[in-house]
């Protein structure tokens, strides 16, 4: 039995993320991603509704990866974006067009993975595995073919949609003690990032990482 | 029967779609547009025409319109329209055969472009096949797609009789359908991709290919055109519109999916801008991109 509205969440949230790849403007990568983690905060919702019953639990997570992650994060990336007064990707180390057939190639290799996993119970739905180790790869592929910090940062956040996705496996397992955990390392990382751009902007004038690797005496 | 009206909706229907779009855009800008009707009327005119041929052209100039809708003509008895309307001809493998007839008719417009031995032309040509170089994996990729979760690479079999359920592979689906649309509006030069209307000169792709043919030959092209953009509205309509029905209902649920795919169109040519040149093929990846996401769900399902 398949979940149609838990299909459509986890494909969105993968067709976001490649979505992320292709584009070259700052906002809209944030957009991109702030729309995924909507997408992937309804997925313990929608996983629940086909057991029956919600819990506190998932509406819990629900609440609070949105207020987090869909609106708390993206105003944060806002506001440094604002700071920093950058609005274009302008030359990635690869680019837009590679990095989506890149990108293609890697979802492709993580569906062939998820297939060769044994996993200790059948997830929720057949996509999810699969997505949730997209998302990781797109992430990182994100992180290292651009030069901004702020695209760095968005990479580095999908990857974290990822982890989520696959954080819900054990979702019966071990409810409070994966989420709590995911979402503090998140709070955590973005509120670093976030300093660190803030700081590299205030140093140098611009948030180009790349600057950084000349740093000699 | 069926086969006489498949063949009566393909000679007589496509010259409808640019109508539709055109009235669609005129309504967008305000205007009323010309009449929904307006290219037979052109081609009843340009067949009346005598044509001109230049003296530097060889007889592959005057072979390039007739080749290609020949060859789109063929590749139109391939595919069925709608569900009720099996194709004239159907065997496995035709869907590869379909691709490289519609390869088979851009070649002779191509040809026949640089044989003007214009190097305006041989321009227009030179961006036509980039673009169609990188639509093709997008086609192939939705049609190996569709293969996938029909277990078939026919196209009746593929597009006629009970679709499979739409909540088996229904995002795998709706990504398909996008970038058939992608591969459709690039294929026909319409907006995003080529502004069909445009007669400048830095911007031209596919109008720049067809400038020095006049008269019954601009007719054929002009004809040839809509047809295409008619056979890749087919596949879309039916993947669109997958319900059973009875025949009759089948081909006025096809033909009313037809006209709104050609509002769907003018929509995307009245909302759009043109894309930047070196834009276009990055979108095409993208296209590319969706159908093999699409591929991929649909292969997780079908070994489940």
């Amino acid at each position: 039995m398949t979940n149609v509205a838990l299909d459509i969440a986890l494909v969105l949230a993968l067709v976001l993320g490649v979505a992320s790849l292709g584009t070259s403007r700052l906002g809209a990568a944030i957009r991109y991603f702030s729309m995924q983690a909507a997408c992937v905060a309804m997925v313990p919702l929608l996983i629940e509704t086909r057991s029956g019953e919600l819990s506190v639990h998932a509406w819990i997570l629900f609440v609070a990866t949105m207020v987090l992650k869909v609106s708390g994060v993206p105003y944060f990336l806002n506001r440094s974006l604002r700071e920093a007064s950058v609005r274009t990707e302008i030359e990635p180390l690869i680019g837009f067009g590679t990095t989506l057939a890149i990108g293609a190639g890697l979802v492709a290799l993580s569906f062939g993975l998820a297939r060769q996993l044994p996993l200790p119970q059948k997830p929720a739905s057949d996509l999810l595995i699969p997505i949730a180790f997209s998302l990781l790869m797109i992430g990182l592929l994100l992180i290292v073919s651009r030069t901004k910090a702020v695209t760095q940062v968005v990479g580095y956040l999908i990857m974290e949609n990822g982890i989520f996705l696959f954080g819900l496996i054990l979702i019966d397992v071990f409810p409070y003690l994966i989420e709590i955990g995911v979402l503090l390392d998140l709070f955590v990382a973005v509120f670093v990032m976030g300093i660190v751009i803030f700081h590299i902007n205030r140093a140098f004038d611009h948030i180009d990482s790349h600057q950084l690797d000349s740093l000699k005496d | 029967m069926r086969t006489a009206l498949h063949l009566a909706i393909l000679l007589l229907f496509p010259p409808l779609l640019p109508g539709v779009i055109n009235r669609v855009k005129a309504a967008f800008a305000g205007r009323r547009g010309p009449p929904v009707l307006q290219l037979y009327f052109d081609l009843w005119k340009l067949l009346r025409k005598g044509a001109v041929y230049s003296v530097t052209t060889t007889w592959i100039f005057r072979a390039g319109p007739v080749v290609t809708l020949a060859a789109l003509l063929v590749a139109a008895l391939l595919l069925p329209f709608g569900g009720g309307l099996p194709a004239p001809a159907a065997f496995p493998g035709d869907v590869v055969l379909f691709a490289y007839l519609l390869g088979a008719g851009r070649f002779a417009t191509v040809l026949a472009a640089l044989d003007t031995g214009s190097s305006f032309e041989g321009m227009g040509a030179s961006r036509e096949v980039t673009f169609a170089a990188l639509a093709e994996p997008a086609l192939f990729l939705s049609i190996a797609g569709l293969a996938l979760a029909r277990g078939t690479l026919s196209w009746t079999a593929m597009l006629s009789g009970q679709m499979p359920a739409w909540h088996l592979y229904g995002p795998a689906f709706a990504m398909l359908i996008g970038a058939l649309i992608l591969v459709a509006l690039a294929e026909n030069s319409r907006i995003p991709f080529d502004d069909p209307n445009t007669h400048l000169e830095l911007t031209m792709v596919h109008e720049v290919m067809v400038l020095d043919h006049s008269g019954p030959d601009f007719a054929l092209i002009l004809y040839g055109a809509s047809i295409k953009l008619f056979l890749l509205g087919a596949i879309i309509v039916r993947l669109a519109f997958p319900f059973e029905a009875s025949i009759r209902a089948h081909v006025a649920l096809f033909l009313a999916g037809m006209i709104v795919f050609a509002v769907v169109v003018g929509l995307v040519e009245s909302t759009f801008a043109r894309l930047r040149m070196n834009r276009i093929p990055q979108i095409l990846i993208a296209a590319s991109v969706f159908a093999a996401l699409a591929m991929a769900v649909i292969l997780i399902r079908v070994n489940a």
